[in-house]
């Protein structure tokens, strides 16, 4: 049986088909049979895991703290990138701030609990939180757009990257109050118990990636510098913030 | 702890001698000064299990006034405001040698004299089963919430 791949299902296509080409890497560096699975939804992807179907995967930090404290998962490494949220209106909304926001608003936000967690943190301001909101899940960062720009969603949560992706069209259409700028927090490589022994060596092959023309431009397609290795404590930190934040 | 120093606090201040619980005293000067909250930042830092700083990120610096290594090996009672009640610090320590979570809202002191307000949340950091440290997250209140917790906390003291 071969090993399974997965990406937080925070990428899009064209992302996925990067991640394609990084499983392929992975499986001629580690020499193993990998298979790449993707997953549509935050909770079909939780399922599999639960399920013990997933061996390694690029998680965003929320995930990582339950397949590590949890899941015995380990974490290899993380790219110099940082996750952070952006929070939009539209262009024309009178809300021109975070505290004008009032109970009762509609927010338009992917499934992404990453971006909706700290976009709620980012509303606190305003005294705003999931009993006096309405949450709107979009299937992507361009619906959460769309649900703005149509005045079907008063407020809207981005992942700042995806934001800053959507074209100047769309961008024309929206008004953003604020972005984070937490800058520990980010995505990291997991392995999985049957992969723990392979830690190290994988760590090496990725720390080296950004030196071989291959590996860069891999990397660039990925949005990526390189990969910086993270050790246990760091990744403890990462989870005990991320812990701190969901309370 | 050393008493603040005169020199680094501009215009007028009144003089308020702190009573901390290790049994010492420490001499602070205050000012009615408020800093904003930084838009879309978390003020973080984290202990020894003794409570001394062992890391503070930027924002942490940049709020408190103090140079980082002047934070750095200091008890966050370096931040502490005469305005808190003391009640509110005993039930953060009791929660977290528990091993559970704290959240309060708290009026910090700056090395300035000046304040600012912030949404804490203190955890201990378990590892194998043992508290290690403290780390500390904190956000921006709304005004409500700080309007609440000054009500609270005048009638507390
Ligand atoms: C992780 C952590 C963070 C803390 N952050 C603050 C803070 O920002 N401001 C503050 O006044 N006290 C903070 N405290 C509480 C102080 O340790 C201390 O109890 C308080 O300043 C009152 O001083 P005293 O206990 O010496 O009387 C923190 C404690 C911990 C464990």
């Amino acid at each position: 049986m071969p090993y399974q791949f997965t990406v937080s299902p925070d990428f899009g296509p064209d992302q996925l088909a990067n991640w394609h080409i990084f499983n392929t890497w992975l499986q001629r560096q580690l020499a193993i049979d990998i298979h790449f699975e993707t997953f549509g939804s935050f909770d079909a992807q939780r399922q599999a895991i639960s399920e013990g179907k997933v061996d390694i995967i690029y998680a965003n930090p929320y995930d990582a703290s339950f397949l590590v404290r949890e899941k015995g998962f380990v974490a290899v490494a993380s790219p110099h990138h940082s996750d952070e949220t952006t929070v939009a209106v539209p262009a024309d909304s009178p809300v021109d701030s975070i505290e004008s926001l009032e109970a009762g608003c509609r927010i338009a936000q992917t499934d992404d609990p990453d971006i909706s967690m700290m976009g709620m943190i980012l509303l606190e301001p305003a005294d705003l939180h999931s009993g006096n909101t309405k949450t709107l899940v979009q299937d992507s960062y361009i619906q959460v757009a769309k649900a703005l720009i149509q005045n079907n969603a008063d407020v809207g949560f981005f992942l700042s990257d995806a934001y800053e992706g959507l074209s100047n069209l769309v961008k024309s259409q929206l008004k953003p109050l604020v972005s984070s700028d937490i800058q520990i927090v980010s995505h990291a490589l997991l392995l999985g118990p049957p992969l723990l022994d392979r830690r190290e060596e994988l760590q090496d092959r990725l720390q080296a990636m950004s030196e071989q023309p291959q590996g860069k431009n891999l990397l660039d397609s990925l949005g990526f510098k390189d990969w910086k290795p993270v050790d246990e404590e760091e990744m403890e930190f990462m989870i005990d913030l991320i812990d701190a934040l969901a309370a | 702890m050393q008493d603040m120093n005169p020199t680094d606090v501009p215009g007028d201040s009144r003089e308020v001698l702190l009573h901390l619980f290790d049994g010492t005293q420490r001499k602070v000067l205050i000012t009615d000064e408020e800093t904003p909250y930084p838009e879309g930042k978390l003020i973080v830092s984290r202990t020894d299990p003794e409570g001394r700083i062992t890391h503070c990120n930027q924002s942490f610096v940049d709020m408190s006034g103090y140079e980082e290594d002047e934070i750095i090996g200091q008890p966050h009672a370096l931040l502490r405001h005469p305005d808190m009640p003391a009640a509110a610090f005993k039930d953060l320590w009791e929660t977290v040698k528990e091993g559970k979570k704290w959240h309060g809202y708290v009026k910090n002191l700056r090395k300035d004299g000046g304040y600012y307000w912030v949404y804490a949340t203190v955890i201990p950091n378990v590892r194998n089963g043992e508290i290690v440290g403290y780390t500390s997250v904190r956000r921006k209140p709304s005004q409500k919430k700080i309007e609440d917790a000054i009500s609270t906390y005048a009638s507390m003291s």
